[in-house]
């Protein structure tokens, strides 16, 4: 058992970063504008793209520039996606005549995709039409994957630049991560879903007679197609309600490593093109390090919980012992296919990213097993992290990292040939501390509130635990739940959704500022007294300022939820 | 200006990714794996019995049961696909697990300690496997039902097991439907010599 657990978890872990090489040092060309394998077919694409929508690819944005376009695009899709679900009754692709979705959950569902979080207050299946599904969700999973790496190249821009007052083109950068990097990889991979038994189809929901005798309706739709940008781009909307524990999202072992692979992917990547774009690959590993390490430390402890399973559950005659006829362990809400150790890897691997599509029910977890999901979003989705937006969270992690350096030693701190001051700090800091904001404040009003109060499903600290993991997605833009709490009410549609677009816009925005504060500087040169950020020092000090925020900020509210479930479960205390 | 770029993108893309694409794969799914593409429907004398992937529900001793399930009112609603979300120290789940380990005492006598998976709700409420500790356990009670001597059983419990992708990934299981349908056919026809 831990054998086969440590080789699972080691073997994924080496095939990310065998892909994340090559692929990061691709995305480096692409976002440059060099020659790549696949020109002969995209190029035309690209021109016609151009052409349709109007866009000079050639005229440099500044980051106001840059920033607006990103903003008015996120808007005409939100508005988009919420006009499809209000109309989707009267529209084709809906063979189960599904009507309109109501306005308070199409606002939340258009403003969940929009920000890449993908929060589903609604079951997929019994909500959204086929149309609805593709055109207006899977278009959201492509483009807002693609915004977010865009975003990052520019902020990798910021480093690389001297006296500029540009950061890149916001349509060109969407256009080549869409056509260049999300589209040739789903291609590929959905077709491999589908040999493992995805279904990918236009079909009316299938009525079965069952052996025993009963009706069973069986959805289906086109699920292949959205399922594996689902997982690349780090969006996580299940076409189910189930997500990728329903046997159609994800239907073997080998299905769920291809998704596990493609969530860490791009994320992963992203740091070898960094490394590559600003000249030394090792500022990238550096990176790199602290993601693994972060990533192996919450693995190790949440599979190690899970594995460990209920003490009441063993009291009440279940026999929970992992041995070679069954994996044993917590298995309320997982799925025999997957077991412990693939259910924790998942759960660790959706959470570590911005993705939060779940193969098995998180609500459900031992208390220390589902504290790592709501940790790894607190320290703000920076383990690989959501397509772009965990490079370049990351960066900012790095900044804050320096700047302490700095002040330690005395000097002005730098950060690959940039001096870091009051304004970048500024930015660096409004990006951190709009992200707790968002999400205490909200959770506080929640549980004191009548409407928060009604949501809770679980007694006990593991109700609040479920308010404060939901504004914790919503902020992160994860969208993963504690997915008892009754979400789909005109309180909680509204405030998550207002904080999802918090979570995703006012974050986006200065850190788009600090991109255009560091193009604008000239470059310093190294110096006997530049802190080296390229080597094994500077990953100890990033880890220790990464939890040490995280843990100064988040600690409070934690110890309200998880911990004291943690304590009151082993002490076999019922609520 | 700038409103009218971003509508204008808004609208291209769409067509690329929301509707070009999906067309495109849902077609080469069909000509390259048309079973899986419709959903790996599994065919009875004419009739859709089920997916082989899809769970259903089973009550009667002659057949193997599988997990509990929380989807829809009855479980196994595959139009409505969901776990119990109860949490660990939630009363509710250790009074329904105690409940369900009772159950399957009784039904299986000579049972002590029951397997994990078979007493507590999946992910989906599809789970269309059950451990094969799960399944082992059934055995006794499944040949006794049918009349079958318990070796038989266990083989047919063997041919439908599926062992780890690559033997690394994931856990070992036991379709219960594909194997409910193999016991099925057992007895109409193929009822090996001597049972």
């Amino acid at each position: 058992m831990l054998a086969n657990a440590i080789i699972q978890i080691g073997l994924f872990l080496l095939l990310v970063t065998a892909i994340s090489v090559p692929l990061g040092h691709y995305m480096a060309r692409v976002f440059a504008g060099e020659k790549t394998f696949l020109d002969p077919l995209l190029k035309p694409v690209e021109r016609l793209i151009y052409r349709l929508g109007g866009v000079h690819p050639e005229n440099e944005q500044t980051w106001v520039e840059y920033a607006v376009s990103m903003l008015l695009f996120s808007a005409a899709g939100m508005l988009l996606l919420y006009g499809l679900e209000r109309l989707q009754g009267w529209l084709p692709l809906n063979p189960q005549a599904l009507g309109a979705v109501a306005p308070d959950l199409a606002f939340n569902t258009a403003a969940s995709f929009t920000t890449n979080t993908n929060w589903q207050a609604y079951g997929g299946e019994t909500t959204m039409s086929y149309l609805t599904q593709m055109a207006g969700l899977a278009f959201h999973n492509f483009v807002s994957a693609a915004a977010g790496i865009a975003i990052a190249i520019a902020v990798v821009r910021g480093f690389i630049r001297r006296n500029s007052k540009t950061i890149g083109n916001f349509w060109f950068d969407l256009t080549r991560a869409t056509l260049w990097v999300l589209l040739p990889i789903c291609v590929v991979m959905a077709l491999a879903l589908v040999w493992q038994g995805v279904p990918d189809n236009f079909a009316p929901y299938v009525r079965a007679k069952t052996v025993a005798g009963a009706v069973q309706t069986i959805a289906e739709g086109p699920v292949a197609s959205q399922e594996i940008i689902k997982e690349l781009g780090t969006n996580g909307g299940g076409f189910f309600n189930a997500n990728s524990a329903h046997p159609y999202e994800n239907p073997t072992p080998l299905s769920n490593l291809i998704e596990m692979l493609a969530i860490f992917a791009i994320g992963a990547s992203l740091t070898h093109t960094f490394g590559k774009m600003v000249g030394d690959s090792r500022q990238g590993w550096v990176l790199y390090g602290v993601m693994a390490i972060l990533f192996l430390t919450g693995v190790a402890v949440c599979t190690w919980s899970e594995q460990r399973g209920n003490p009441m559950l063993a009291r009440a005659g279940v026999n929970e012992i992992a041995s070679a006829s069954q994996s044993g362990g917590n298995m309320e809400g997982k799925e025999v296919r997957f077991g412990i150790v693939d259910s924790a890897l998942f759960a660790t691997v959706t959470t570590d990213t911005s993705c939060g599509a779940v193969n098995s029910m998180h609500d459900s977890y031992t208390p220390l097993g589902g504290f790592i999901p709501l940790l790894n979003m607190q320290i703000g989705e920076i383990i690989f992290g959501g397509v772009g937006s965990g490079l370049y969270g990351m960066l900012v992690m790095a900044v804050l990292a320096v700047f302490i350096a700095g002040l330690m030693v005395g000097r002005t701190p730098e950060y690959l040939g940039k001096k870091i001051e009051g304004r970048e700090m500024k930015l660096a800091m409004l990006f951190i501390l709009i992200f707790p904001l968002v999400i205490l404040i909200p959770a506080g009003l929640a549980v004191v509130l009548p409407a928060g109060l009604a949501g809770i499903s679980n007694p006990g600290p593991h109700g609040f635990s479920q308010i404060l993991y939901a504004y914790t997605e919503a902020s992160a833009n994860n969208g993963s739940a504690f997915a008892g709490l009754n979400a789909n009410t005109g309180f909680y549609n509204v405030t998550l959704a207002l904080v999802m677009l918090c979570g995703r816009f006012l974050m986006k925005v200065p850190v788009l500022a600090l991109a255009g504060s560091l193009a604008a500087k000239r470059s310093v040169p190294e110096s006997a007294g530049t802190f080296p950020t390229n080597g094994a020092t500077f990953v100890i000090l990033l880890i220790g300022v990464i939890l040490i925020v995280a843990a100064l900020t988040f600690f409070p509210a934690d110890a309200l939820g998880p911990i004291v479930e943690q304590l009151a479960m082993r002490h076999s205390h019922l609520y | 200006m700038r409103i009218w770029t971003a509508i204008r993108m808004t609208i291209v893309l769409t067509v690329l990714t929301g509707i070009v694409y999906p067309l495109a794969i849902a077609a080469a799914a069909h000509a390259l794996f048309p079973w899986q593409a419709e959903g790996s429907l599994v065919t009875s004398g004419g009739t859709v019995v089920g997916s082989a992937l899809i769970g259903q529900n089973f009550s009667a001793p002659r057949y193997f049961s599988g997990r509990p399930s929380a989807a829809g009112d009855k479980g196994y609603d595959a139009a409505n696909s969901g776990g119990s979300n109860l949490g660990p120290t939630n009363k509710s789940l250790i009074t329904a697990v105690a409940a369900r380990v009772h159950e399957v005492r009784e039904s299986n006598p000579g049972t002590v300690s029951v397997p994990v998976d078979l007493v507590t709700a999946s992910g989906s409420g599809l789970d269309p496997e059950i451990s094969i500790a799960a399944a082992d356990l059934q055995i006794p009670r499944v040949a006794k039902a049918r009349g079958l001597d318990e070796d038989t059983v266990r083989k047919l419990v063997r041919a439908n097991t599926e062992r780890r992708s690559l033997g690394l990934f994931g856990e070992p299981g036991v379709n219960v439907l594909m194997l409910n349908l193999a016991l099925d056919r057992l007895r109409s026809g193929d009822r090996p010599a001597g049972s």
